[in-house]
């Protein structure tokens, strides 16, 4: 029973758990270079500037 | 800050403090263990306390109207108090230990102040109070300012802020008496564990309203690191703890697990501490006060996103590399060593974008203190995020596991990352939320930041060399094949170094004292002449809805 716990395990971390994080890194890659959002990311990013904090 | 509660607020909050009075009580009567008694008595003596506050404000005039349309700061600058006044008290017991460990007998014969005993005390008292209530103070403040919106709550942020340190009062005060669960980082019992679920779950929720009513159309990406901050910590704390008590009137439990799946469980837990308390809150606070302070956009807002999820996705699976060469099996071990070496990517990517930010604005950095705090606390990140990736590695790590180098690089990234980006975010803080013109003392910063530097840099230059030195000799066999050097003249070696560390320690400890001092001068100085600039308010009262 631990054997086929163990080699479950080793099995799902080196294949799914492989697939899945590459599968990741695409999405926020894609998400990230989408040329829709650069606007929105440069808003964003200044956004935080707007005189606040500042008396 | 009872005033700013309505009255059916106030009552609420009455009705919550009962409440916990009541369990204070029935654990104080009902416990078959001193130290069970002994804690009930504590949050029995809390509730009351913050009873007699919340009933000497019950008949204060209900609050205007109009207080809704501006931010929430008042638990921030609570916070902000709290923050400075944990500093002190744990970098000091955290000097107390250092010296300790150079002069044995300042355990003063008391099985109290033992060292293993007293250290905990240290971290948590850094940690958990110091980085914790620096972390809710600023949360606070950057959810409101990015999402243009009031907290989502009245009661809920004292709940969170007093709730929090309640626990940090309970686990500080346990550990002289003997109550642990020995986990590093997880030290306090069952009871304390259940008490924190809930805070937690209450910030959670009060942040993800908070969202919810923003009135910008994107979350700005310290929000991302603040949520996965509180989320992650959440899962982690629930995990690790679970645990079965020997009775309801019993400080003791039992983990839920054992051997070497304790050992995983633990350091799963222990380094990924370090990933979502130590690093993901305190980059929300650099990706906010850093921009802020250098009136520069980050770098790149999208190398910003990339090395938020890489952060996010990776260190989840890093903490075996705390296990190496243990019972663990060998591929979990190199697993966490692998992506150990893999997050120094996002890690250098959240250092790079700061340091990129600040081109440009050097002679900002060149002037303003505060703003220098915040640099070199990135510089301190990229330095100790190598590091930590160079010491996952099973070879470097046969040297270096178990010595002072750890100590060394674990205060790199405390004191050089987490303090310094902290205290540069309260000097940018504590004056915009008291409305003053600047911290009371410019120069006073300056000796701050130069104190803190110093005693940083001699800290961990003493544990590089102390560790090294401590590692080569436990590994240095002679021609018979026998270990060349006793035990003991490791210590003897480390002794030197370990005098220094404590020097440095006094350095870094002063110049929080110092700052301590500032803010307090700041809080209590004039206002500033000028109004706070007008659109420091929510988005609603701007528009004029």
């Amino acid at each position: 029973m631990a054997e086929t716990g163990h080699a479950l395990t080793v099995l799902l971390a080196k294949g799914f758990g492989l697939f899945y994080l590459l599968a990741l890194s695409a999405c926020v890659l894609i998400y990230t270079f989408w040329p829709g959002n650069g606007k929105r990311f440069e808003q964003a990013a200044k956004s935080v500037l707007r005189g606040e904090d500042r008396p | 800050m009872v005033a700013q509660l309505t009255r059916a607020e106030r009552q609420f909050a009455l009705l919550t403090l009962g409440l916990l009075a009541l369990c204070g009580l029935l654990m104080a009567a009902g416990a078959n263990d001193d130290l069970f008694a002994l804690h009930g008595g504590l949050i029995l003596a809390f509730a009351v306390g913050l009873g007699f506050l919340v009933i000497s404000g019950l008949d204060a005039p209900e609050p205007a109207d109009g207080r809704l349309a501006e931010y929430y700061d008042d638990p921030s600058r609570v916070a902000i108090v709290l923050t400075m006044g944990w500093a002190l008290f744990g970098l000091a017991v955290g000097d107390w230990v250092a010296w300790m460990l150079a002069y044995p007998q300042l355990t003063f014969d008391a099985a109290w102040a033992s060292f293993g005993r007293i250290r905990p005390i240290h971290t948590t008292g850094v940690i958990f109070g110091f980085g914790g209530n620096a972390l809710i103070a600023t949360s606070f403040h950057v959810v409101q300012r990015t999402c243009r919106t009031r907290l989502a709550g009245q009661f809920s942020p004292w709940f969170v802020l007093l709730g929090y340190n309640l626990f940090c009062l309970l686990a500080v005060s346990g550990y002289p008496l003997g109550i642990t669960q020995s986990k590093e980082y997880a030290e306090p019992e069952w009871y304390v564990d259940l008490w924190l679920c809930i805070v937690w779950v209450t910030y959670l929720v009060l942040y993800i309203r908070t969202l919810a009513r923003r009135r910008e159309p994107h979350i700005y990406v310290a929000n991302w690191y603040y949520l996965a901050f509180i989320i992650v910590v959440a899962m982690l704390h629930i995990v690790n703890n679970i645990a079965v008590p020997v009775a309801w009137n019993h400080a003791r439990a039992y983990s839920a697990f054992g051997g070497v799946q304790d050992a995983m469980t633990q350091w799963w837990y222990g380094h990924n501490a370090v990933a979502f308390f130590l690093t993901a809150g305190f980059l929300g606070m650099m990706y906010y006060y850093l921009p802020v302070r250098a009136q520069r956009p980050i770098f790149s807002y999208r190398m910003s996103i990339i090395s938020f999820w890489g952060i996010t996705f990776m260190y989840m699976w890093a903490g075996s590399h705390h296990l190496h060469y243990t019972a663990l099996p060998h591929w979990v071990q190199t697993l966490g060593m692998t992506f150990s070496l893999i997050l120094l990517v996002p890690s250098w990517g959240s250092a790079a974008n700061a340091l990129l930010t600040l081109n440009g604005a050097w002679h900002r950095v060149r002037d303003d203190a505060t703003l220098r705090f915040m640099m070199v606390a990135a510089i301190f990140y990229g330095l100790t995020t190598f590091e930590g990736s160079f010491m996952a590695i099973r070879a470097v790590n046969s040297l270096s596991h178990y010595t002072d180098w750890t100590v060394g690089h674990v205060h790199a990234g405390a004191l050089g990352w987490v303090a310094l980006i902290s205290f540069g975010a309260l000097y940018s803080l504590t004056p915009a939320l008291w409305g003053r013109a600047r911290m009371h003392s410019a120069w006073a910063v300056e000796a701050h930041f130069w104190l803190a530097l110093a005693g940083t840099l001699i800290y961990v230059f003493s544990m590089w060399n102390s560790g090294v030195i401590q590692g080569l000799m436990w590994r240095t066999y002679d021609a018979g094949g026998t270990l060349a050097y006793p035990f003991i003249d490791t210590v003897v070696a480390m002794h030197p170094y370990y005098i220094a560390r404590a020097v440095g320690g006094a350095l870094f400890l002063s110049g929080a004292a110092i700052g301590a001092w500032n803010v307090w001068m700041t809080i209590r100085g004039p206002a500033a002449a000028s109004q706070p600039a007008v659109d420091d308010r929510p988005l609603t009262v701007l528009a004029g809805e």
